[in-house]
């Protein structure tokens, strides 16, 4: 059985608490972002990006068995980081999981303290593109029933 | 008079004193602020005037019969009239305050270019403004049918002069350039470039962005000759929400009214109404005088230290950190003019801005990331973004060497 989404979240939290400091976080998400490698470079297109004012996120999906699988890059290190986190928290999830997700993680691991006050990182627009998504998925499937 | 009232020894841990926040710590380090160029921190004495205004004399100005709307009314006019004596302009009724740099060439646009520009015209501005500098200019020209040209900045980001005299015309009606530039730090040549303009067609209109020099050089209106002298309250140590534009009285007396309301009329009547004089006629409703106040103080404080000295110590601050910084591998700086501001950005190898920003906040060090409002200068120089790392006389070489430290360590962990 696959664990839920607020499974997935409380383990990430839990694994944060092991971090003394900023740094040791941000070097694990940095670790995180570098690994990040799948993304097709031919879908690095205008269309699939979501524009942050200090970095970009593109971001593409697709469909299995009524569940969502996402694949993203950016061209910030930290931001692909936390696109890993988000990613490792939605993945295969069905367009309802994802609509009504709350993604508490993100403030209880200490991140939204430098994450979700700037528009400038493309985060909170790239969570918003993953629900986008979700919406468009379930539209789809709504209409094809 | 500067060297009268200046600090016989500059003497920064004293002056440290002065800045409250210079104090506090940011993630458990000691601030280490190099974003001067964003904003400048304040000293208790402008904190203070502030303080006291709103304890002891608070009240609308200008029409008050009262002693402390008569007090307010006079710490406003003595905010100007520092402010004239600061640039050397002629009057007081040259000095109109606005939100800032940017409203004042907002103001600028609507109401001399609205009134003055026509089909075909032409306003010259430069490949390292300001968005502020930029878009007004756009509007300004998409509303006109009007031409805007641009001076091409080179590698070592200096403005090309020769390209400079190639775009000027018989249609040229105004410059519009920045004294020194926000992201590059390099300072325009801008008496030489108004001679050419002034040379080419004495009516042509020249607008000097001031954001980034007036905390850092003297600053000579009349010896400039510009028509036009913008910047603002908050990058010169002062409070944010209050800047200046200064303005020959020949050009302001001519031009329309931006904003209309109270304080700027001398008679309304249903049947019709007339303008008050400049400078009022530019400064409709209640005018911030917080924030004049706050200003005076800070130009107070600014000559208290000496612009000399400030000068003095910012270049050394420069020199050392280029110097720290070219230093480091893989690391480009952008911007080698020959005559640069306390302002430094740089490139790292293939890294993001924006990372090692967010890795050098952990260390304490607060520097700005991305385009600084340039996104046309960043094009030129094919890169996403900088770095900016920008200093004040109150920022010391102890500080440039933990910022080079958590730099090296920021570039280790992100490569």
């Amino acid at each position: 059985m696959n664990k839920t989404i607020h499974e997935t979240e409380e383990e990430i939290i839990d694994e944060f608490s092991f971090f003394e400091s900023w740094q040791d976080k941000y070097e694990y998400i940095i670790e995180l972002g570098k690994k990040l490698k799948d993304f097709p470079e031919d879908k690095r297109t205008e269309d699939n990006k979501v524009k942050g004012c200090q970095s970009s996120v593109w971001v593409v999906t697709r469909d299995e068995d009524g569940k969502i699988y996402f694949k993203a890059d950016s061209d910030s290190t930290i931001v692909k980081g936390l696109i890993a986190l988000l990613i490792r928290v939605l993945n295969g999830r069905t367009p309802e999981e994802i609509l009504s997700s709350e993604l508490g993680f993100i403030d209880k691991t200490g991140l939204k303290q430098h994450l979700a006050q700037t528009r400038a990182n493309g985060l909170a627009a790239m969570i918003k593109q993953m629900k986008m998504y979700a919406l468009a998925y379930k539209t789809k499937y709504e209409s094809s029933k | 008079m500067q060297e009268i009232l200046e600090k016989k020894i500059f003497d920064v841990d004293e002056i440290r004193k002065d800045f409250p926040i210079l104090e506090t710590l940011s993630n458990g380090r000691p601030l280490i602020y190099f974003d001067n160029a964003a904003t400048s921190q304040k000293p208790n004495s402008v904190i203070n005037a502030l303080s006291d205004y709103y304890r002891n004399y608070n009240a609308n100005i200008h029409r008050g019969v009262y002693s402390i709307s008569i007090k307010a009314s006079e710490a406003y006019e003595n905010a100007k009239n520092k402010i004239k004596e600061f640039i050397n302009a002629s009057s007081e009724r040259e000095i109109i305050f606005t939100r800032g740099t940017t409203e004042a060439i907002n103001l600028i646009t609507y109401s001399y270019g609205l009134e003055n520009i026509h089909e075909g015209d032409e306003i010259i501005i430069s490949e390292m403004e300001h968005h502020a500098n930029i878009v007004p200019w756009q509007v300004l020209c998409q509303k006109k049918k009007a031409v805007l040209k641009v001076i091409p900045v080179n590698n070592n980001g200096e403005l090309v002069i020769e390209e400079y005299q190639n775009l000027l015309s018989k249609r040229t009606r105004i410059v519009s350039l920045c004294h020194i530039s926000n992201t590059l730090g390099t300072i325009n040549p801008v008496k030489e470039i108004i001679k050419l303009a002034k040379l080419n067609n004495p009516e042509t209109a020249v607008i000097i962005d001031g954001a980034q020099a007036i905390q850092h050089m003297p600053v000579d209106v009349m010896e400039l000759g510009a028509d036009f002298y913008v910047f603002s309250s908050h990058k010169m140590y002062g409070p944010m929400g209050i800047g200046v534009l200064y303005g020959k009285a020949e050009l302001l007396e001519k031009m329309p009214p931006y904003q209309t309301g109270g304080d700027m009329i001398s008679r309304v009547s249903f049947n019709g109404t007339s303008y008050n004089d400049i400078p009022m006629k530019f400064e409709a409703g209640t005018p911030n005088v917080e924030g004049a106040v706050g200003m005076k103080a800070a130009i107070d404080y600014i000559e208290s230290i000496g612009l000399k000295n400030i000068s003095t110590a910012e270049n050394e601050l420069l020199a050392y950190a280029s110097e720290k910084l070219n230093e480091i591998e893989g690391l480009s700086v952008i911007g080698n003019a020959k005559n640069k501001a306390s302002v430094i950005s740089f490139t790292v190898n293939g890294l993001n801005a924006f990372d090692i920003g967010v890795m050098l906040d952990g260390s304490g060090v607060a520097v700005r990331t991305g385009l600084h409002c340039t996104e046309p200068l960043m094009d030129r120089f094919k890169i996403a973004g900088t770095v900016r790392a920008s200093f004040a006389f109150y920022n010391t070489k102890d500080e440039i060497d933990v910022f080079i430290i958590a730099l090296k360590k920021a570039i280790e962990i992100l490569s």
